[in-house]
């Protein structure tokens, strides 16, 4: 298991988000999130990455790592944990002032201080393998929506991550610029990474994911496969959620 | 024949019109060349450092930090420069702290854009949307590195616009500093109307040669802008 997660809580003010969530991240599997608006999906996967920080919970990495967010956790506990996962954001976050290329080799050149001409050889092959070959040059507002967002999955591939997020990746796209992203991503699972996606795409989440969570009200009502979880869900809950997105009225 | 501080000047009473204006020419670019540039100058680029400092130590989650940076900027901002200028050349002395014209108005005037250009700095770094920090925080950086590579270059090129207003009303402020002996263009051109008492024709020489450096600012301000452009959409 790469990461297993116990009783990870997690409240804005009066607000609980998360509440007593148990979950298991496999190794090159990927986990696909699911459920209505407000249940808790993105606070979830940046607890993941500690852009927000749980108020209870315990996580234990593979690799010994173990995280007790009972009491606060130290600056560089949370760095560590950061540094474990890439993200990628619902509206990419690029940075405007950098070409595609440069978004790509900051992580490496500038925090792990890799040898510039091997980044930017890799950056190069990142930014071909999700077909920017002949964008490398171009700044974030010379893209389309579906090319930036590729351009993020590059940067966050970049700092070789053992760990992928991604929160609705295609959700500010336009419908016709969706299939090129989902395109890449599917080729990632191909590759064996470990990946988290929140995603209200049903038909990408069962084609990609191993297993598949649906949350409600901050909790994990259901999970398993998708072909459980999507095609025959147990909950009431999950069942009228997968109506609703199916048929939209 | 009339002395002005080491030069001489041959600029006598019973001048006019278009001599006056030539003769008085040379004198009062040589104060602008020899102060009000250099005052200009020092004073923003000392001011730019204690901006940055302060609207850092104003993002500070720590009050300790924050209330000195809090207090300095509503101070200046409370108070007429004119008076910030008096209290370090005719007030300190007092103290027995005696500092030259000159240095004084480097103080006063630094003191001066650090609180403006510090609020103009901070709007900026807080008109960066919080996804760009947090895009910087997923690919591994440290706050400081955020602050520094990702935040900093586009709240400079926020900042441009109004910290190039600042500049050209410092360019013109400085004809305060006439007012702590400090021998700068304006200084001159009261020294030059003392004597001829062409009042009209020497104020009106003095303000072009203000518009003249003013305008050509604004034409460097342009480029800048043009040159920050260059990865925004327009
Ligand atoms: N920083 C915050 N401060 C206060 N409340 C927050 C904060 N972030 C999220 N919330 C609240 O927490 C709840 C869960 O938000 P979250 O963004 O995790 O939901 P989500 O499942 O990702 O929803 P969506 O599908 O709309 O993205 C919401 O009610 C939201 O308003
Ligand atoms: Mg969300």
């Amino acid at each position: 298991m790469f990461l297993t997660i116990n009783g990870l809580a997690k409240a804005f003010g009066d607000l609980e988000v998360l509440k007593d969530i148990d979950l298991e991240i496999e190794k090159g599997k990927v986990l696909s999130i699911m459920g209505p608006s407000g249940s808790g999906k993105t606070t979830l996967l940046r607890c993941l990455n500690a852009l927000e920080l749980p108020d209870n919970g315990v996580f234990s990495f593979e690799d010994g790592l173990t995280l007790n967010f009972d009491k606060k956790i130290s600056k560089q506990d949370a760095l560590r944990l950061r540094r474990k996962s890439g993200m990628v954001f619902q509206s990419y976050n690029l940075f405007p002032h950098k070409t595609a290329l440069e978004n790509v080799t900051e992580g490496p050149i500038i925090v792990q201080k890799r040898n510039k001409t091997e980044v930017r050889e890799l950056a190069e092959s990142l930014l071909e393998k999700v077909g920017l070959k002949d964008k490398i040059n171009l700044y974030p507002h010379q893209l389309s929506g579906g090319q930036q967002q590729r351009v993020g999955i590059a940067r966050a591939l970049a700092i070789e991550p053992e760990l992928m997020l991604f929160d609705e990746p295609t959700s500010a796209l336009d419908p016709e610029l969706i299939g090129e992203v989902l395109t890449v991503i599917k080729d990632l699972a191909r590759e064996n990474w470990t990946m988290v996606i929140v995603t209200h795409e049903v038909q990408f989440a069962e084609q990609v994911s191993d297993k598949v969570l649906f949350m409600d009200n901050g909790y994990i009502v259901e999970q398993g496969p998708p072909e459980e979880v999507l095609k025959d869900p147990k909950e009431k809950r999950t069942q009228q959620f997968l109506q609703r997105i199916l048929n939209p009225s | 024949m009339f002395h002005l501080n080491d030069m001489l000047f041959t600029i006598t009473a019973d001048q006019g019109g278009w001599e006056l204006f030539k003769n008085s020419l040379l004198p009062m670019i040589t104060g602008g060349i020899k102060y009000t540039i250099p005052l200009t100058l020092i004073s923003f680029a000392a001011g730019l450092i204690l901006a940055l400092i302060t609207a850092i130590m104003r993002l500070s989650k720590s009050a300790i930090v924050r209330t000195p940076a809090v207090v300095y900027v509503s101070a200046i901002r409370g108070t007429p420069l004119l008076v910030q200028l008096f209290i370090v050349f005719y007030g300190l002395p007092s103290m027995n702290i005696t500092i030259d014209p000159f240095p004084s108005a480097i103080i006063a005037f630094s003191l001066n854009v650090g609180a403006y250009a510090s609020e103009i700095i901070r709007a900026s770094i807080l008109s960066i949307s919080k996804g760009q920090w947090e895009a910087a925080y997923t690919i591994g950086m440290t706050q400081n590195t955020a602050l520094k590579r990702i935040i900093l270059p586009q709240a400079t090129r926020v900042s441009i616009p109004p910290l190039s207003n600042t500049f050209i009303s410092l360019v013109k402020d400085t004809s305060l500093a006439s007012l702590i002996l400090v021998t700068e263009l304006f200084r001159r051109a009261q020294e030059i109307a003392a004597v001829t008492y062409d009042f009209m024709l020497i104020y009106i020489e003095a303000a072009i040669l203000y518009w003249i450096i003013c305008f050509l600012l604004s034409i460097v301000q342009q480029a800048i802008e043009k040159r920050l452009e260059r990865y925004t959409a327009t």
